[in-house]
């Protein structure tokens, strides 16, 4: 059940997964396959379910029915140490969510230490090594009340790469930046995505899902519309809905 | 004359807005804050005085002189004793001690995750917050007894340290109450990221949002102890040596209805001037701590 998977099976794979919220049903029935070093972009209307279907891939949130396997493994089965499988899945937020009583050094170095118990020197190497990569040497010993919207999400980027996650999972991680900041942080995520890093991301951000992405899915009330490779969806989108969004956004 | 009194107050806000970080003792006695203080003290010595020269046969100290005579016994206890306001004061810190420790623990029953454990915790909290003290202080002195029996080992329980247990209860489930709220204040997205970095439940707790809680706790904390110092009075009920008895057997002593006033108003300022630092330095704090939120 667990050692079975091998990197040419999907690293993700959801089947019919459901999921409601008291009487409302955010997903109803998605499935989706992603490859390992694949990039896939989630978009749709707000409401549509992408974040829910992205929480729950890290168990976050819990699913009604359906199943979601990451590497093989049921994660919403019982038994599933949910710890083991987010040290796998990295995940950043809209809101950023660092810790602001922390510096941005120590927000990266935090899980590695107390959750991978890992050695501190080495940790640190491998911190400010990250806040390099993120283009915020510098900023070390600032903390996050200090940093600015695009700053911050960076440091949230490093934070998560420092568990050295198999998937990153990116939740409308741009939404609540000003126009100029984004660019700095979705330039992060390209390098990644580039270095053949696994990336799921819901985004409005449809210039970029075209470029970066390599396979985009469209989600509306709950379920895939339509799904294909940037070229093909962003030129010859076939659902009515798919282009009615599409006209709108573009 | 309204006005003149208003533009006083305006200064005096002014004068505090301006002080620093540093010099907090200075701002705590603001001009304003000590002229009431001994304007109040006065005019009931005052009051006092003329009612002394009245009744007067001639013999007896004046007012000043006979507070300055109790005011040892009143401050520090009989000699060779431990009592009165010192007493006051150490049986607040110490029900402060207890009452934060437990409070603390009681605090997390109140947001754990078993509902067992919740359910019992907020039974606890709503009890103790929601009953008399005085009725506590009594139940506690009532129902433990005066010593305790470990193996061969007797403890004896003072009533003093009975009594600081009664005031510990009310300010333990007062202290949970902050905890509950604290945490609870604490956006969903800290626990939402630091889950996400496969923290567990208590780490997260533990590193991550009890750190962020400190600061949001600490001034009604604070408060807490200004009122539980000024309640400590309540345990001269129960038969403890406080300021309180003192005062009143010096009464019983003296036997002059014109010192009632003063004594009673020399307690008072005893009681002002130790609290009222904590009630500027809370506000002090509260002001600074709501900005950064």
């Amino acid at each position: 059940m667990t050692s079975a998977w091998t990197p040419d099976q999907p690293i993700v794979g959801i089947r019919d997964v459901h999921k409601s919220f008291g009487p409302i049903e955010v997903l109803k029935g998605v499935s989706l396959d992603v490859r390992k070093g694949e990039v896939v972009c989630i978009i749709g209307p707000s409401g549509s379910g992408k974040s829910t279907l992205l929480r729950c891939i890290n168990a976050l949130v819990p699913i009604d029915q359906g199943s979601i396997k990451v590497e093989g493994q049921e994660v919403h089965d019982a038994a599933l140490d949910k710890l083991e499988l987010r040290k796998k899945v990295g995940m950043v937020f809209q809101s950023y969510n660092l810790f602001p009583h922390k510096t941005a050094l120590e927000n990266v170095m935090m899980a590695p230490i107390h959750v991978l118990k890992r050695p501190k020197a080495e940790v640190e190497a491998q911190a400010r090594r990250l806040i390099r990569k993120v283009r915020l040497e510098g900023k070390e010993d600032a903390y996050p009340g200090e940093l600015s919207g695009g700053q911050q999400q960076r440091v949230a980027i490093a934070r998560s790469l420092a568990m050295n996650p198999d998937i990153m999972l990116f939740d409308e991680v741009t939404a609540a930046l000003d126009p100029e900041t984004v660019k700095e942080v979705l330039v992060t995520i390209r390098e990644l995505a580039e270095e053949g890093m696994t990336c799921m991301l819901v985004t409005h951000e449809m210039g970029f899902a075209r470029e970066v992405g390599d396979h985009i899915y469209f989600t509306d009330r709950g379920i895939i519309v339509e799904h294909g490779p940037p070229a093909t969806f962003f030129n010859n989108a076939s659902d009515p809905r798919t282009r009615a969004f599409l006209s709108q956004i573009l | 004359m309204s006005g003149t009194s208003n533009s006083v107050v305006l200064k005096a806000v002014r004068v505090t807005a301006a002080q620093g970080e540093s010099g907090f003792m200075a701002s705590a006695f603001t001009p304003r804050a000590l002229a009431v203080a001994f304007a109040l003290f006065a005019s009931l010595l005052l009051a006092g005085e003329a009612w002394a020269q009245l009744s007067s046969n001639g013999e007896r100290l004046g007012i000043l002189a006979t507070l300055w005579k109790w005011m040892p016994l009143i401050l520090f206890g009989p000699p060779r004793e431990f009592g009165g306001f010192t007493l006051n004061i150490l049986v607040s810190f110490l029900a402060m001690a207890i009452g934060t420790v437990t409070g603390l623990l009681l605090g997390l029953g109140l947001i754990s995750r078993i509902t067992p454990v919740r359910s019992v915790a907020w039974a606890i909290t709503q009890f103790f917050r929601n009953s008399p003290w005085l009725v506590l202080l009594f139940f506690v002195m009532l129902l433990t007894p005066f010593q305790l029996r470990l193996g061969g080992l007797t403890i004896p329980l003072p009533g003093w340290f009975k009594a600081t247990v009664g005031l510990a209860l009310p300010i333990m489930a007062n202290v949970a109450e902050i905890v509950r709220g604290a945490v609870n204040s604490i956006p969903t997205g800290q626990w939402e990221s630091a889950e996400s970095l496969a923290f567990s439940r208590l780490q997260t707790l533990w590193r991550i949002i009890l750190p962020q809680c400190v600061k949001r706790m600490i001034p009604p904390w604070m408060n807490w102890y200004a009122i539980l110092t000024m309640a400590t009075p309540l345990i001269s009920i129960v038969g403890v040596n406080d300021a309180m008895t003192l005062t009143q057997d010096a009464l019983a002593a003296e036997q002059r209805t014109e010192l009632l006033m003063p004594m009673y108003a020399m307690l008072l300022l005893f009681f002002f001037v130790y609290c009222y630092p904590i009630a500027r330095w809370t506000i002090r704090l509260e002001r600074k701590y709501a900005v950064r939120i």
